[in-house]
């Protein structure tokens, strides 16, 4: 499996994201500028340019045609993704650390981050589609963070954009009623920090991932955990596999530890787990720096990470991964048919 | 009567009837105060009048000398003695400058001979009024209460395990876990989770576990691991053991400190007046009574590092011993009091060692063993540096050897106390670099000769294989500093060499001098340490605290067929080995190494008490195959249960060799049985989670399509690939051929 290395970003990655068809490549790091890219070759079809501090986070429309950016420069940035025009900038009060299309609604959905005695809140707005350029800085929805929680950083929509799922700092899990905000439930799974959460295909389960070492799939309606998949680094970022029942991991030692430390020790490898069993059943090594992201191709034929060594590095799976199966899997099946 | 009419003459007081004692008690002159620093002195000389200055100025004398000072000034006489006929009573009054210094006079003086007829006897003035009293002191002692006895669990239950499964400890974050090994499988025997424990250990044959704790020790044991004893020793840090496991000693840097007399921990507290001060603390392991307890030499008092044990004991437990500046401190265990009620002066003193077993010496009558003991004293100015061999408790000296230009020796015994090894560090004239010698004293041939090997290199380790009379040494050559980076240390295999004039008994051979020959060396190692089996013949030599650490495994009889084209060299030089590498492993952040008692497996950790990296532990088999591997944050600590000594006679294990086919072959139909038992549950296991998935899904797309959401995930998208030829002009150039 020869990874396709993206170079391009001159410093850390924060997300990298494939577009609904996955022939495109997004991603977003630390340098203010966004890439876009061919999946096929990994050749870069272009930039957004316009931010002037780190950009947490980036995100595609179903369409992709549009591009939604969040960046610590206190703002948010929606792009043609055609011509890598600047839309519009959403000015905020505190920098931006997650934003997502809802995918059933014109709406976009905002985590802002808790900073100089602001309060973290999650924000929607309506997406103007008519006039691009000309759209609400007033929320429909302002949920600020109760006050019995910490800040959230991640946030995402749930199957039929019902709720909205959000990961708080502390390690607790809460969601809300995507219509009018309401909060509906929390739950406490990690114990540290929630570095991210990716939802499954119909939405309905999510992971997370977490600086305490492991990763959660998490059931979006009754917020239990189904399965736990434990390592041994702190985890940034997970995500689940179409076509196959795995999910894959990647983390690493903490970025300011590494100076002290040799690559080999750092753990800066994408983990694959059985998402049924919880065994882990390969790594994929090559970053030289902590995995700070790792997306799947939404047809399950490869998937791409984003490491704190700067390299997008894009695989895509061979033969025998999808041939791989457990004897017991195989046997269900034949049962089954 | 109204209240302006009542005067003080109305009112009559009986005197007798006020009760004063609240103004007694504030006013109460003690009288004892005020001759704290008067002490009775009893049993001097007596002399006749004339002769008192000489007699106060002999005791003036006495205790100037041990620091405790006179009252003094000018009229101020610090002796009083009463004169009857002419003559001093023997006994007089002594008034010292303060209290402590009065205490100071009566703990160093008390019980001083003067001469053949006379001893001094002092105490606190204060004492004897207290105590002289008739009826002061209780004539009757009271019985002391005996705790009563509490019944403990069997304290070898490990051994009963009915597939003879060996135990291991570890010790993370707050936690401490006892667990059964038996190949791959773990299994837990004990968890103590948010327990706070320091170092923790086992006796020395596994009957207790020890853990540390800030106010003491704790010793548990039983199969379900009780708490049996705790001893009391605040600060507590090292701890050792008699290698009978009768006695346990431990350190540490708080002195004990005694609660007030009247304090009511005291009537507890397991120490007396006589250890306060100590630090250095010898307990009775089964019963949790401080036996003896000793202040740490002042030499040590500075040093930082400790050396540890501080006490080593012989190789039965019955005697034990102290090194001091220019002696020796031995001591018989069942008295606890010094061997002859004497120091043995030994000028210069280094450092000692007891052989770990008994000797049997050429002299000894059959089936007798000594002690013996090895120590060594320095160059000086008139005398070589010279080991020294002495017998105990005779104290006979078996054998002496001199030495020149040393800089260091070690003792390195042979576990059965056959043979003893001196590594002798020596460094050139210019004392710039330092080289090796090895001398090898033979302990059971009479006259115990000694054999030499001098070497370019200088060794820095030296590892007995256990039960034979070969052994491994690590050697480097001493270059000036050491770059870590490059592997400059060479491992050096050496083995008797065998008499290949087979039945030509020379006249010589009558001293049966070993020649030791060094059959293998591998050069350009990292290696560091040594660890055998301990049943020998498998060696880990193990790099650690470089940036790669690496295990590598040795077989010393690897006999067979297989030999390599490179090992038949070594079957011709005459030596009883056939040494091979059998395998090597790669373990990152290493620190410590050991063997189970079995000497099949060997643990080797990363401990976070040496460094943060890699924390956890694993276990090899003999060979270098890991069968667990363990990641754990905080990992402190690792050690295997101990074993006691087999009872099996020599005859019976002949017969277990003899059956070993047949035994191996049950254990492995066990062991089949008990994998395929083990693949069965997993594979169970597995069919229940998959099931469990597939109606979890199944519930959700039913829930889904009640909803009247569709997710339409199966959307496939066709691919459609367009390829772009784009045709780039790079250079143009025209060329007029001719």
């Amino acid at each position: 499996m020869r990874p396709i290395l993206l170079k391009g970003h001159e410093r850390s990655l924060t997300q990298v994201k494939f577009n609904k068809e996955g022939d495109l490549i997004l991603s977003v790091g630390k340098d203010t500028v966004a890439s876009i890219w061919y999946s096929f070759n990994g050749e870069r079809l272009g930039t957004l340019k316009g931010h002037s501090g780190t950009i947490w986070t980036i995100d595609v429309s179903e369409d992709s045609k549009l591009a939604i950016t969040g960046s610590a420069d206190f703002s948010a940035k929606l792009w043609n993704v055609e011509t890598g025009e600047c839309l519009f900038t959403w000015s905020l009060e505190t920098p931006v650390r997650r934003v997502e299309f809802n995918p059933y609604k014109d709406e976009i959905l905002m985590a802002i981050d808790a900073v100089m005695g602001f309060n973290g809140r999650i924000l929607v707005f309506k997406l103007n589609k008519d006039n691009l350029s000309e759209q609400s800085t007033e929320p429909i929805l302002d949920i600020p963070t109760r006050k019995d929680f910490v800040k959230a950083m991640i946030v995402g929509y749930s199957y039929g954009g019902k709720y909205i799922v959000a990961g708080h700092q502390d390690g607790v899990i809460s969601k809300y009623d995507a219509e009018n905000g309401k909060f509906m439930a929390s739950e406490k799974i990690h114990e540290k920090q929630i570095t991210d959460i990716q939802f499954s295909e119909d939405r309905t389960y999510f992971i997370t991932s977490s600086k305490d070492k492991t990763a959660c799939l998490v059931d979006t309606d009754s917020f239990k955990v189904l399965k736990t998949y434990e390592t041994d680094a702190p985890m940034n970022s997970a995500t689940i596999t179409p076509v196959k029942d795995f999910v894959v991991l990647g983390g690493g030692q903490e970025a300011r530890d590494v100076t002290t430390t040799s690559a080999k020790q750092g753990k800066f490898e994408a983990r694959f787990f059985h998402k049924v069993f919880q065994d882990e059943i390969g790594r994929v090594a090559g970053h030289f720096g902590p995995l700070n992201y790792v997306a799947m191709h939404p047809n399950g034929s490869g998937y791409a990470s984003g490491g704190e060594d700067g390299f997008i590095r894009l695989h895509y799976f061979e033969k025998h991964y999808f041939d791989f199966k457990y004897d017991v899997e195989l046997t269900a099946n034949s049962s089954l048919a | 009567m109204t209240v302006e009419e009542l005067s003080i003459e109305d009112v009559v007081i009986d005197l007798n009837e006020v009760d004063f004692s609240d103004i007694e008690d504030k006013y109460r002159v003690d009288a004892d105060s005020g001759i704290e620093e008067y002490v009775v002195v009893d049993g001097a000389p007596i002399a006749p009048e004339s002769k008192v200055p000489m007699l106060k100025k002999v005791l003036t004398k006495l205790f100037t000398n041990v620091k405790a000072r006179l009252t003094s000034g000018e009229d101020v006489d610090a002796f009083h003695m009463p004169i009857e006929n002419g003559k001093t009573t023997g006994y007089m009054f002594v008034q010292f400058a303060t209290e402590k210094d009065a205490e100071l006079a009566i703990k160093s003086l008390n019980g001083k001979k003067l001469d053949a007829k006379h001893r001094l006897f002092l105490n606190k003035l204060s004492d004897v009024e207290k105590y002289g009293a008739e009826g002061a002191v209780n004539d009757e002692a009271p019985t002391p209460k005996v705790p009563e006895f509490k019944e403990t669990d069997y304290l070898k239950s490990w051994l009963q395990d009915e597939s003879v499964r060996d135990q291991f400890m570890i010790n993370f974050g707050e936690s401490l876990v006892v667990n059964w090994q038996k190949h791959k499988n773990i299994e837990p025997a004990m968890e103590r989770l948010d327990f706070n424990t320091g170092f923790s250990t086992f006796s020395p044959k596994g009957s207790y576990m020890l853990t540390l704790h800030p106010q003491g020790i704790q010793s548990w044991g039983g199969s379900q691991f009780e708490n049996i004893r705790k001893f009391y020793h605040p600060e507590v840090r090292l701890l050792d053991f008699s290698p009978d496991e009768k006695y346990m000693v431990s350190l540490s840097p708080e002195p004990i400190k005694l609660p007030p007399a009247d304090h009511p921990a005291r009537a507890s507290f397991p120490f007396g007046p006589e250890d306060e001060g100590h630090k250095l603390i010898i307990w009775e392991l089964s019963t949790g009574i401080p036996v003896r307890s000793f202040a740490l030499p002042p030499n040590l008092e500075q040093n930082k590092k400790i050396e540890w044990p501080l006490i080593k004991w012989s190789h039965d437990g019955q005697y034990f011993a102290r090194k001091g500046p220019d002696a020796l401190a031995v001591y018989e265990s069942s008295s606890m009091a010094l061997l002859e009620k004497k120091l043995i002066k030994i000028e210069g003193l280094q450092e000692f060692e007891f052989a770990p077993a008994g000797v049997k010496l050429a002299a000894n009558k059959k089936d007798e063993v000594s002690s013996v003991i090895a120590y060594w004293t320095p160059e000086t100015s008139n005398q070589t540096a010279r080991v020294t061999l002495m017998e105990l408790p005779s104290k006979k000296i078996l054998r002496t050897s001199n030495l020149f230009q040393v800089s260091d020796c070690r003792f390195h015994w042979q576990d059965e106390g056959k043979y003893l090894c001196v590594k002798v560090d020596r460094h050139t004239k210019s004392k710039k670099t330092i080289f090796s010698n090895l001398e090898f004293f033979n302990l059971e041939e009479k006259e115990i000769p000694v054999e030499k090997i001098e070497l370019k290199e200088a060794v820095i380790n030296f590892a007995w294989e256990p039960k034979t009379d070969r052994f491994v040494t690590i050697s480097r050559l001493d270059q000036g500093p050491i770059n870590l980076a490059i592997p400059k240390n060479i491992i050096n295999f050496y083995a008797p060499e065998t008499d290949n004039k087979k039945g030509k008994k020379n006249a010589t051979s009558a001293i049966n001098l070993k020649k030791y020959k060094n059959f293998k060396s591998i050069e350009n190692k990292h290696s560091t340490n040594l660890n055998w089996s301990p049943k020998g013949r498998f060696l880990a030599a193990a790099a650690i605290a470089s940036s790669n650490s690496k295990i590598e495994f040795f077989d010393m009889d690897y006999d067979g067929n297989t030999v390599l084209a490179s090992d038949e060299k070594l079957k011709n030089e005459n030596v009883k080995a056939s040494l091979k590498q059998i395998g090597d492993a790669d373990h990152f952040g290493l620190t410590n190494l050991e063997w189970d008692p079995s000497g099949r497996y060997l643990a080797a950790w990363s401990s976070s008490w040496r460094h943060k990296i890699e924390n956890g532990f694993k276990i090899y088999d003999f060979a270098g195959h890991p069968l667990v591997v363990e990641g754990i944050d905080n990992f402190k600590q690792f050690a295997w249960r101990p074993r006691p000594a087999t009872l099996l006679t020599g005859g019976d294990r002949k017969k277990v060799r003899k059956m070993l086919r047949e035994y191996s072959a049950q254990f492995d139909e066990q062991d089949a049985m008990e994998a395929s038992e083990a693949t069965k549950e997993l594979i169970l296991n597995r069919r229940r989670l998959l099931e469990e998935w597939s109606n979890y899904r199944a519930s959700v797309e039913r829930k889904l399509q009640q909803l009247n959401i569709k997710i339409d995930v199966s959307e496939e998208v066709e691919d459609i690939i367009i390829e772009e030829i784009k045709e780039e002009i790079i250079e143009e150039k025209t060329e007029i051929i001719e």
